[in-house]
């Protein structure tokens, strides 16, 4: 979306989805991902607005949908450039917002005249029908409309494609920079937003200043006195090809369960012992620490000083509590220490010193001081001044880039592993709401093993029937990649041909050895959200061979 | 464009002169004009109830005086308000009698004990409200529900109804409802049964809005003293809505969590942030001390011993295989200050912009 308009961020508020006039979710589970949100939007529903709700599973937001568009899994770009195709053939977009603020819009209009509601219907699986309608009520409530997306977006080898479908739809419906509006990716973990806004990209500097940009290195250079390195660097993906290869020998992995969390399990683990040095930082000692030489204990956010920037931009104050147990030390004495090592001169104490040199340098948090962060609670960048009142939404009287906004004319991918005769279901990964990520924290949370406490795969009744299979029963999914034993819960919310896992439970099942290693080719988003798998029953023969 | 004047109604409270519009409430009018009145049913996420009646205030409108219910009398225009004149401070004073009445004794109050002063005994000793003034009508059955976070307390319920307003109007999960008229009602779960077998999320907004001993956090409550407890105001480190918490600690060990009423989250968790933010800090597992590994086997090291290693041995590779043979992966789930050191490192420590964070998973 950042080359469409310029941020890829929440456009708009949480709270501000309270009040549209229309929602359209596409790829979120939110009441299980985002509780807290979901409660906007059932009350903008109580309230009276239409929520589309497009998920190829039913969920408990289903429920709450005024709309739900059950479209087959990664068959959301037909979806939009059918919507973009009736909201243009019906002049139902807003014609004035897309003279003044857009530009390829002739483009656009040529490209989706192929994805005509009917063409689309075919792929996606629903009626034209209703596709039809969907596009008209979005397009109604024109400059009122917010959409939020997540993970069921992003995360495809055409995730990137996916977004900018999307983008469409927002710019012709004319719903950036207004209130209760927008394109809202809802981010996944609590600081994922501020981990980005500090410059860790591999193209950015803090404050998504690029590398590669004129100007933005030697502002940096002459800050911290040294010189930079010029080539952008290499993604987390690629990295992990490069160790396969020798390219890269030595890894820092600050806080993240590596091995757990990405796809193809083999995958990540094999290229991390192929590392000559790994050291990693964390507070427990996960399968991917277990791989390093040196293991460092962290503090948790508990005993850390600091700041978490959330989904919708807002910069927050993060306090210890405690102080650090043991010997362990916060993240950020850590690596003043091994700085300091390093020769690095820098006059940091503090995660305040640290937050201040950030902003310093960068326009787009410098008028957010911990000292108003304070006073004020939250402030949502952009913030350039010290008398700023921060920005509840984005492109206000022109696109944040400064420029119009781009359609992109995108075509559907289909996921990059179909299904056959030998692996006949998809298998899409996701969330469920008492668990989380790799389940290292809420699997240490008492009573929480009696809201979910193992792993099951959620299979539609018809292919249990196929497959004479009994709820409950233990069975063993397999990918090309590897396999896992699970039991299975039989239920109509998961679509025929489809299975649900999460991957909240890797000490019992490492859903991750099923997923497949495509990713995005421009984001280099794994694509955790189709792979093709197949289920076995367990006979006492492969018992046995275990 | 026509331009639509709002009509200003002029409402004085105790004296003071405040302009409100005309669909203000009694009570918006009284914060507004800086005064301020007890409140038990009231939670301005769910807007006025009108149950509890102690938030009484004389009124004053054409020379005709009643009392009204501040959170859902609307003001007009001229109105006078006396907040705190003698008869209403009378009035409170019993009512608050009356719904002490309806619940057990204060000095075993779950909430006052663990966490701090309830709503309803702050309020009680404000006004001098005794607890025996009336013959007690604790006859309430005990919720039979064994489920490890929420402690439902009836003797301490006052049909106050903000846990089941805030569980079906503001949390819309529908998990609890009013059970019988008058004298004989109650709070029920889903056919009576445990809270885990109803639509319960256990977002534990019911324990928070609650103004008594009668729903509290089971994971805390008789494990603390709400005189030593210290309230740290900090941020859920779960998802990215970034809902802001209060951390509960005493004596430098980690108890519990409340929520922030103030961020913009304005109260409301979810199962996670309000049951799942704080044990796993505790863990027995958690890392001590730094970790070599030496044939295989991880050996406890000094910080020193452990840093020293990472900078020889970072130094070695970049010296032999460049720079751009290292690769740094920060974390989403580590304050922003942290991460931004670690690409700062990256890039002038070792010269390379290889950098990157776990947003892509």
């Amino acid at each position: 979306m950042a080359v469409m308009v310029g941020k890829g961020a929440m456009t708009n508020s949480i709270e501000e989805l309270a009040g549209a006039d229309l929602l359209l979710v596409v790829g979120s589970n939110t009441t299980e991902a985002h509780p807290v949100i979901s409660i906007r939007m059932k009350r903008a529903v109580r309230n009276g607005a239409k929520l589309i709700v497009i998920d190829p599973r039913k969920t408990e937001l289903t429920k709450w949908a005024t709309r739900h568009l059950q479209i087959n899994i990664g068959t959301d770009i037909p979806l939009f450039n059918a919507f973009a195709n009736v909201m243009i053939k019906e002049e139902l977009y807003d014609r004035e917002y897309v003279e003044s603020r857009t530009e390829g819009f002739a483009e656009l209009a040529r490209h989706v005249e192929t994805y005509t509601p009917e063409y689309a219907a075919d792929i996606c699986g629903i009626p034209a029908e209703e596709i039809i309608t969907a596009a008209r009520e979005y397009a109604a409530a024109s400059g009122k409309a917010a959409i939020c997306y997540t993970l069921g977006i992003t995360e495809h080898s055409c995730g990137s494609h996916n977004v900018q479908s999307v983008a469409n739809l927002g710019m012709l419906g004319g719903n950036f920079g207004k209130p209760n509006a927008g394109v809202n990716p809802l981010r996944g973990q609590n600081n994922v937003q501020g981990a980005s806004d500090s410059g860790a990209l591999p193209t950015d500097l803090p404050g998504y200043q690029k590398i590669e940009r004129p100007g933005f290195r030697e502002k940096f250079e002459k800050a911290w006195n040294a010189e930079l390195p010029k080539r952008r660097g290499i993604t987390k993906i690629t990295a992990m090809d490069q160790m396969l290869r020798g390219g890269v020998r030595g890894v820092f992995i600050m806080g993240e369960n590596t091995v757990i969390s990405d796809p193809n399990t083999n995958h990540a683990q094999t290229a991390l012992e192929a590392a000559d040095f790994i050291v990693v930082q964390d507070i427990f000692l996960t399968d991917t620490a277990k791989l390093a030489d040196i293991v460092l204990p962290a503090a948790t956010f508990a005993e850390s000083d600091g700041t978490f920037t959330n989904s919708e931009r807002r910069v927050q104050r993060v306090r210890p509590a405690i102080d650090p147990i043991g010997e362990s030390r916060t993240d950020v004495d850590i690596m003043l220490d091994l700085m300091k090592r390093f020769g690095i001169r820098q006059n940091l104490a503090s995660a305040s010193d640290v937050w201040d040199e950030m902003r310093m340098l960068s326009p787009l948090f410098e008028g957010i001081t911990y000292k108003r962060l304070d006073a004020e609670g939250g402030i949502q960048w952009p913030c350039p001044t010290d008398d700023h009142p921060g920005t509840v939404y984005l492109h206000k009287d022109q696109m944040d880039s400064g420029m119009p906004g781009y359609f992109a004319p995108v075509d559907h991918i289909p996921p990059a592993e179909p299904t056959d005769a030998e692996y006949p279901l998809t298998l899409t990964t996701g969330r469920r709401r008492s668990t989380y990520h790799t389940g290292t924290q809420t699997g240490r949370a008492s009573g929480f093993d009696l809201l979910v406490p193992s792993e099951f795969a959620e299979i539609n009744p018809y292919d249990a029937d196929q497959l004479e299979l009994k709820d409950g029963q233990k069975v063993m999914v397999s990918s090309r990649r590897g396999s896992v034993e699970v039991p299975i819960k039989i239920t109509d919310r998961s679509p025929h041909g489809t299975v649900f896992m999460s991957f909240a439970f890797p000490e019992l099942t490492q859903t991750n050895r099923l997923t497949s290693d495509a990713y995005d080719f421009i984001t280099e988003t794994p694509e955790f959200k189709a792979c093709a798998i197949r289920i076995d029953k367990i006979t006492s023969a492969s018992n046995a061979a275990d | 464009m026509t331009t639509q004047i709002e009509r200003k109604l002029n409402v004085a409270i105790n004296g003071i002169e405040v302009g409100c519009n005309t669909d203000s409430r009694v009570l918006d009018a009284i914060q507004t004009a800086g005064f301020d009145v007890p409140t038990l049913c009231f939670d301005e996420r769910i807007g006025p109830q009108g149950t509890c009646r102690i938030c009484l205030v004389d009124v004053e409108v054409d020379g005709q005086t009643e009392q009204v219910a501040a959170c859902t009398a609307f003001v007009a225009d001229d109105m006078k308000v006396d907040t705190h004149s003698e008869s209403i401070a009378s009035y409170r004073k019993t009512i608050l009698e009356l719904l002490l009445s309806e619940t057990a004794s204060p000095a075993n109050c779950p909430k006052c004990i663990s966490f701090k002063k309830c709503e309803l005994h702050s309020t009680a000793e404000e006004y001098g409200a005794k607890w025996d003034a009336f013959p007690s009508l604790v006859t309430r059955e005990k919720a039979q529900d064994d489920n490890p976070f929420i402690q439902r307390d009836y003797d301490y319920c006052i049909s106050c109804f903000r846990c089941t307003n805030i569980c079906n109007d503001w949390e819309q999960a529908s998990a609890i409802a009013v059970e019988g008229r008058g004298q004989e009602n109650s709070i029920a779960s889903y056919f009576n049964d445990n809270l885990l077998e109803s639509p319960c999320t256990f977002c534990g907004q019911c324990i928070n809005t609650c103004p008594t001993g009668a729903l509290t956090d089971r994971k805390v409550v008789g494990k603390t003293k709400s005189e030593n407890l210290e309230r740290t105001k900090t941020v859920c480190p779960f998802c990215g809505v970034g809902c802001g918490i209060h951390l509960l600690s005493e004596d430098g060990e980690l108890k519990g969590t409340e929520p922030d009423f103030d961020s913009a989250n304005r109260g409301s968790l979810c199962v996670k942030g309000q049951f799942a933010s704080w044990e796993f800090v505790k863990s027995e597992e958690r890392l001590k001390f730094p970790l070599i590994k030496k044939n295989g086997n991880f050996q406890r090291a000094s910080w020193d011993e452990a840093l020293d290693l990472v900078t020889s041995r970072f130094t070695e590779i970049r010296d032999e295989f460049g720079p751009d043979s290292l690769v740094f992966w920060s974390s989403a789930r580590s304050v922003t200050e942290a991460n931004y050191l670690m690409q700062k490192f990256a890039r002038i420590g070792i010269g390379t912009n290889n950098i990157d964070n776990c947003s892509r998973t």
